[in-house]
């Protein structure tokens, strides 16, 4: 850890709020696709089974 | 072969499944190659202390806002005159990616200025445009949720887009326009006065570049989503005819 002096604080709550929202941005757009491809799915096989 | 081939739903989604892996991959080994590198291995700046290690997240970030909407202006563009679906749902796609690098370039400026400018905060030409361009990504969000049928929505934000593009270019040239305020010149600048020492723009473009792929991967990911969901949507009213 390199030594952050007066700005410890600014600087790892600068890198603490970005990296959090980058990752729950990434999290989220990850688990919303996977539910709409299996929503889409089951869909489809519905559809193929009724004909 | 020409680019509008992929306006075809299923072309698109083939071939973006195929690049993103590595989209995914090199986007993630850039941006900690380049965080680990501006976090651990740079000077602290003469005048700011440790704080410039900041500009590893605000400057990145604020490019990706800017740009975000310029590509979903495009893509706006491209509905308004050809009717393209996949392109209107690539705009729409983009717009929380644009929404949380706004939101990020906000914060960090804000954590960044406290120390520095002895303010979290002033209505200074850039930060009030850049706070206008992060209310047009909410009202177009917002616009595309409001709207049931996916054509008018389309229409209407792709409108919006248009107007709020005025604020993208005030967030990227506010100083530029106005030579007033606390937010200093640009950080990268071919003038050698201007730019930032080599210690920190070497750190600074290897996160830059991660960010453009990390917002490729992100667009093209959330695209694919879109058109799934509207093809679910056409399913299910097939599917109520049908009954």
């Amino acid at each position: 850890m390199p030594d952050l002096g007066k700005y410890a604080d600014t600087v790892l709550s600068a890198y603490g709020a970005s990296l959090l929202l980058l990752a729950a941005l990434v999290v989220l757009t990850i688990w919303r696709g996977r539910k709409v491809r299996r929503e889409m799915e089951t869909l489809e096989m519905r559809m193929k089974r009724n004909g | 072969m020409s680019i509008w081939e992929y306006a075809n739903p299923k072309k698109f989604l083939a071939t973006s499944e195929k690049v993103m892996p590595a989209l995914w991959v090199s986007s993630a080994v850039l941006i900690s190659a380049g965080l680990i590198w501006g976090f651990f291995f740079t000077p602290d700046d003469y005048r700011q202390g440790s704080t410039v290690k900041i500009i590893f997240l605000h400057v990145p970030s604020a490019l990706m806002a800017i740009n975000a909407w310029f590509m979903m202006l495009v893509a706006s563009l491209i509905w308004v005159i050809r009717r393209h679906h996949v392109s209107a749902l690539a705009a729409r796609a983009a717009a929380p990616v644009g929404v949380v690098m706004t939101l990020i370039a906000l914060i960090t400026g804000a954590i960044w200025g406290q120390p520095m400018w002895g303010t979290w905060w002033a209505w200074d030409p850039r930060l009030t445009s850049f706070l206008v361009l992060f209310l047009f990504y909410l009202g177009y969000i917002a616009l595309w949720e409001a709207i049931d049928n996916p054509d008018t929505a389309a229409d209407l934000t792709s409108i919006l887009c248009l107007v709020g593009s005025v604020f993208a270019v005030l967030s990227r040239y506010a100083v530029n326009f106005w030579n007033q305020g606390l937010h200093q010149g640009a950080s990268l600048s071919l003038d050698e006065k201007e730019n930032v020492h080599d210690a920190f723009s070497s750190p600074l473009y290897v996160c830059m570049a991660g960010f453009v792929l990390l917002f490729l991967a992100l667009v093209l990911y959330r695209t694919g989503t879109e058109i799934r969901a509207r093809r679910i949507k056409a399913l299910m009213a097939r599917e109520r005819l049908e009954a």
